[in-house]
């Protein structure tokens, strides 16, 4: 029997419950998994970005010894295209073949499966399929792609636009560029990155003719959605004939959402040999296969008028969707952009126009922030460049321009109802925190000294768990928003939580364990979270977008309220008192002000299976089970405050100091919270500093390896410095928002800010990202020969 | 990351090798592997043999000689960072991670010729020696010969690299090693190691040794020439390299430019020039 605590979950800094296991290398991820009679996939991919595929020869590779199969696409008849998973608007969609047929549009594009007994041989057997290819003229940069003239990827869709979704009041904002004091104009590009997860992509199918179930091991953030696709769309198989199980998993960054050509093809070839198929990613594969992210072109005008104050916004984007488009693919430059290019600001007026375009490059999809990061790039850029053409502290400029704390829940004119917010007192507490005073005087010191020193700023707003699913479904996303959890008590008071999220990094192990720990009062060993098997749990629909907490999170709580009231009507049962006078703490039912009239919540919970002493016409049994859908995004928001230092020799970035306070409501677990913030500023200073998946003109990669793609390393960051504030979310009922991606979103217009703040005594007034030392360097000579 | 199948074989001594090289005439040598097997798995190379030199003992370890040092092929990085070897013991700290430098050789690397490897820089800049033997004996090539252009040497079929010698650098002699790494793979986009001996105030000997920025690693005669016999101030060494490095004879890439690289030649020789004058003279 569980014993109660009497101790407080909600908001401790307990350790993660996950880690000893991955730290002692006793975590299970799909390649540690091997069914007998597993057999080996190996694919071999397109090394054009653009080709037509004249023959596959795949007679030498199949009779090598050890190889089952070759197939090309043309053996995988019956096999669908990969479905798209949200539309827009007058969308342009082309199919999405799992294998490509005759012709390929991006490298690293499956065009065979070789399939052996050991993975060795199954390498040896793909690079022994011979594929005559005719190259075609092909264009890797999205803004090239819509310009008359460029090659089409897809005869269907000759001007490569996929769709052009205009969103806002033009005339509005027409009129109010027409009024304006002062015009702000950037053209600026976010560059496309590699999420670069820790565990490759990986997928194994075991097929069980007796029972005809395909189980399939997946590396997914969302293994029912997986299941959905997969076997109601690509494979035509029935759902419930079909398993889909995310065992751990090593990150995911987005990466891990979409439906991947490989999953598909494991998935076939199970069934069609008879025996178990594995397929794991080489990182050289991850590179070419893996979603990628960002990839904007834009142009945004700021309007602004005689008081400083910002009146409107327009902005034209073309974003790059790849060869073809990814699962979200079309939502994220959309949905996950537009809502969010108001900021932390009063801005009346926004015209947004994004162009998705074609190219001969790998899809597109979520990253770590997905859409709100290009968004609160462009804005805070713009916020800069503002403020340094106004000649006020930038500081001082936003806070002229936020939204105030006493207008919340705020309209934005961009659809969407900002929930909660004091966007002044996150900005006071960086400032305070950075001691930004002191930090100008060094800087002044710094310049007079003849070196570079900046300051960055960037006040950022996330939206997190996009609901609701109405909502969402009016928006194009062809599933809904919400999340399920069941919530069983054991005879013994123990209690598993079955959750629709899926932790592949986040903890949920631990912080939903809190969560459960804390309203029964019992201690966090006597709580297992289940996660990520769409045979055990009843639906689910995975984490990204950092909805975890706020909608996973509200789920449990929605159940475990369910279980609750039943245990109270069995408790007020049993200690002959009503319902409504009897409350659980710490663990144990009391009357209400007779605090000597009590029985344990173990007592209760076995009394529930018992069925001895039930309430007359009570179900035996104590679980509960919820659908959670809520009625709005939550608002998450924080400031970040950098200093950098550039060498101008070398034009090497050193960021020396890095302060953020964040604001994502209340807080289950500072340890992971603080987890989250740490990691997504490295990744957002990577996307400043370092990462870029680079292509060239016709599309071919040109960092297609750790060699050439620069992530961020301990030693390219400082310390961090850290803080909290907390507005909780009115909408739900943990008042939390969701930290996964804040850090990702506020860090890279923080340190562009910084740098560009430290080269503006040469009149540099933007860069883009990568902020490599060569662009630097190259960008301070161009300055000085101006100035010369 | 899975090489094509291949033969492995372990020599247990330099004949052995030879020997087995002379068997299988395509057959790699094997060091340290940190080089040769990332290309295996990636399959731009698949050379049907390998043969495994890094166990055998009389190439390991450096010995103190009388005219300076010798240092065995099979000497790992992780060896020559913590020993007392003049430049080297800094160039070593540069390599890579310290799991590369507990494995990688300086054989090894001297004779794969990565045109943005370390110790190429510091072999020229000291002046060294470099052993190889082969089925004709035994020859010493002097390391102004041996780098020959990209991943290309000097060294001959049938040869394999055996020991580097070091001349010593007694009073009077400094020394430095300045790197600016490729944010992702950690190689040299430029480095550059400086040798100097300072004698009455003038610098009586310059030696630099530049890697990363052209096909294979050079020397700077032109700057040497320019600062010897002077006193080594900031404003001669500036002098001394203003226009030195051409950027028509430099690499570049998609990274970086051979504008860039001439620029971080400039900065990268003066401060190791002068960080090695400030050693040879306090």
């Amino acid at each position: 029997m569980v014993q109660a605590t009497g101790r407080r979950y909600i908001g401790a800094a307990i350790k993660r419950k996950e880690d000893p296991r991955f730290i002692t290398g006793r975590g299970t991820y799909v390649d540690d998994l091997a069914p007998p009679g597993t057999v080996y996939a190996a694919m071999v991919r397109s090394p054009y970005p653009h080709a037509r595929i004249r023959s596959i020869d795949t007679r030498r590779a199949r009779e090598m010894p050890g190889v089952l199969a070759v197939f090309t696409g043309a053996d995988l008849e019956g096999v669908n295209p990969n479905p798209v998973g949200w539309l827009v608007p007058e969308l342009r969609a082309v199919p999405y073949p799992v294998m490509a047929r005759d012709r390929v549009r991006y490298v690293g594009e499956i065009v065979a499966v070789a399939i052996a007994e050991d993975r060795y041989l199954a390498e040896d057997a793909a690079q022994a399929v011979e594929v005559d290819y005719e190259p075609l003229p092909a264009v890797g940069d999205a803004t090239k792609a819509v310009q008359a003239g460029a090659p089409a990827v897809h005869d269907q869709v000759p001007d490569n636009v996929a769709f052009r979704l205009p969103f806002g009041d033009q005339a509005a904002v027409d009129a109010a560029f027409t009024t304006a004091q002062r015009v702000v104009r950037l053209e600026l590009v976010n560059q496309r990155l590699v999420p670069s997860a820790i565990e490759p992509r990986a997928a194994l199918a075991s097929y069980d003719p007796a029972t005809d179930q395909l189980t399939l091991w997946l590396t997914s953030q969302n293994p029912h959605l997986i299941r959905l696709l997969l076997s109601a769309f690509v494979l035509g198989l029935p759902e419930h004939k079909v398993r889909v199980i995310s065992p751990d998993v090593g990150g995911g960054f987005g990466s891990k959402i979409p439906l991947y050509s490989e999953e598909c093809i494991v998935a076939w070839a199970a069934r069609r040999l008879g025996r178990p198929v594995k397929w794991t990613a080489k990182r050289s594969e991850s590179f070419l296969s893996d979603r990628h992210g960002r990839d904007h072109h834009t142009v945004a005008e700021m309007a602004l008028d005689g008081e400083g104050r910002v009146t409107a916004l327009r902005v034209r984007t073309v974003a790059n969707l790849g060869a073809y488009l990814s699962t979200l693919g079309p939502a994220i430059p959309t949905w996950a952009y537009i809502p969010l290019l108001s900021g932390q600001y009063v801005i009346p007026h926004i015209y947004a126009e994004v162009v998705g375009a074609y190219t001969n490059t790998p899809p597109t999809d979520a990253y770590r922030g997905a859409g709100r990061p290009e968004a609160c790039y462009l804005i805070e850029r713009l916020m800069d460049v503002a403020a340094r053409e106004l000649g006020l502290d930038p500081a001082e400029f936003r806070r002229r321009n936020f939204v105030p704390p006493d207008r919340f829940p705020y309209q934005t004119s961009v659809a969407v109802v900002y929930d909660s917010g004091n966007y002044p007192g996150a900005l006071d507490k960086a400032l305070a925190l950075a001691d930004y005073q002191g930090m100008r005087r060094q800087q002044e010191e710094a310049r007079r000294e003849g070196r570079y020193v900046g300051i960055g700023i960037s006040c950022y707003i996330e939206a997190c768990g996009f609901a609701p699913s109405k909502l969402v479904g009016q928006l194009g996303a062809q599933a809904g928003l919400w999340e399920s959890a069941l919530v069983r008590a054991h005879p013994t008071g123990r209690v598993t939580v079955l959750t629709g999220a899926h932790s592949h990094g986040q903890g949920h192990e631990t912080t939903f364990a809190q969560i459960v720990a804390e309203e029964l009062g019992i201690s966090l060993d006597d709580v297992e979270i289940v996660h990520g098997d769409s045979g055990a749990i009843p639906m689910g629909m995975g984490t990204y977008g950092s909805r975890s907490l706020a909608v996973g999170g509200s789920a449990i709580v929605r159940a475990l309220e369910r279980v609750k009231d039943k245990a109270r009507r069995i408790a007020a049962h049993l200690l002959e008192a009503a319902p409504e006078d009897v409350e659980l703490r710490e663990g144990r039912f009391y009357v209400r002000g007779v605090p000597d009239r009590g029985v344990d919540w173990a007592a209760v919970a076995l009394q529930a299976y018992l069925a001895h002493n039930l309430p007359e016409g009570m179900e035996p049994g104590l679980e509960a089970s919820a659908f959670y859908d809520p009625e709005n995004f939550t608002f998450p928001f924080g400031t970040h405050i950098s200093m950098v230092e550039v060498d101008p020799e070398t034009g090497l970035v050193k960021v020396l100091r890095y302060v953020a306070v964040d604001d994502a409501g209340n807080i289950i677990n500072p340890l992971v919270f603080e987890g989250q913030v740490h990691g997504g500023i490295a990744q957002g200073v990577g996307q400043a500093l370092l990462e870029w998946g680079r292509f060239d003109e016709d599309g071919t990669p040109l960092a297609a390896s750790f060699m050439e793609y620069a992530l961020p390393r301990a030693s390219h960051l400082p310390s961090f410095k850290t803080d909290v504030q907390v507005t909780p979310c009115p909408h739900n009922p943990l008042g939390a928002k969701g930290i996964g991606e804040a850090g990702t979103i506020a860090a890279t217009p923080c340190i562009v800010n910084a740098v560009v703040d430290a080269l503006s005594p040469l009149g540099i007034r933007h860069l883009d990202t990568p902020l490599t030392p060569p662009r630097v360097w190259e960008a301070i000579r161009q300055a000085r020969a101006r100035q010369a | 990351m899975y090489p094509p199948s291949f033969r492995y074989y372990r020599a247990s001594s330099v004949a052995e090798a030879i020997a087995l090289l002379q068997r299988e005439p395509e057959a790699r040598l094997l060091a340290g592997g940190h080089s040769l097997l990332p290309a295996m798995k990636l399959r731009l190379a698949a050379p049907p043999a390998l043969i495994d030199i890094g166990r055998i003992p009389e190439l390991r370890g450096i010995r103190r000689r009388d005219d300076g040092w010798a240092i065995g092929a099979m000497t790992t990085h992780r060896e020559i960072e913590f020993s007392d070897l003049p430049l080297l013991a800094e160039v070593a700290a540069h390599v890579a991670d310290p799991p590369v430098r507990n494995r990688g050789t300086i054989g090894g690397s001297l004779a794969h010729a990565d045109p943005g490897a370390d110790y190429p820089a510091a072999v020229l800049a000291l002046g060294a020696t470099i052993k190889a033997v082969g089925p004709g004996g035994e020859r010493s090539i002097p390391a102004d010969d041996f780098f020959q252009g990209l991943f290309t040497t000097s060294l001959q079929q049938g040869e394999v690299l055996t020991e580097v010698h070091l001349p010593a650098l007694g009073h009077g002699w400094g020394w430095a090693y300045e790197k600016f790494p490729h944010p992702a793979s950690g190689y040299a986009v430029v480095g550059v190691a400086a040798v100097v001996q300072a004698e009455g105030g003038a610098a009586r000997q310059v030696r630099v040794g530049i890697t990363g920025a052209a096909q294979s690693a050079f020397r700077a005669r032109q700057v040497e020439e320019r600062l010897t016999g002077r006193p080594m101030d900031e404003g001669a060494v500036r002098s001394a390299i203003e226009g030195a490095f051409e950027p028509d004879q430099l690499l570049s890439d998609p990274f970086a430019s051979a504008d860039y690289r001439a620029a971080l030649c400039q900065a990268l020789c003066r401060r190791a020039l002068l960080r090695a004058w400030q050693r040879a003279t306090t």
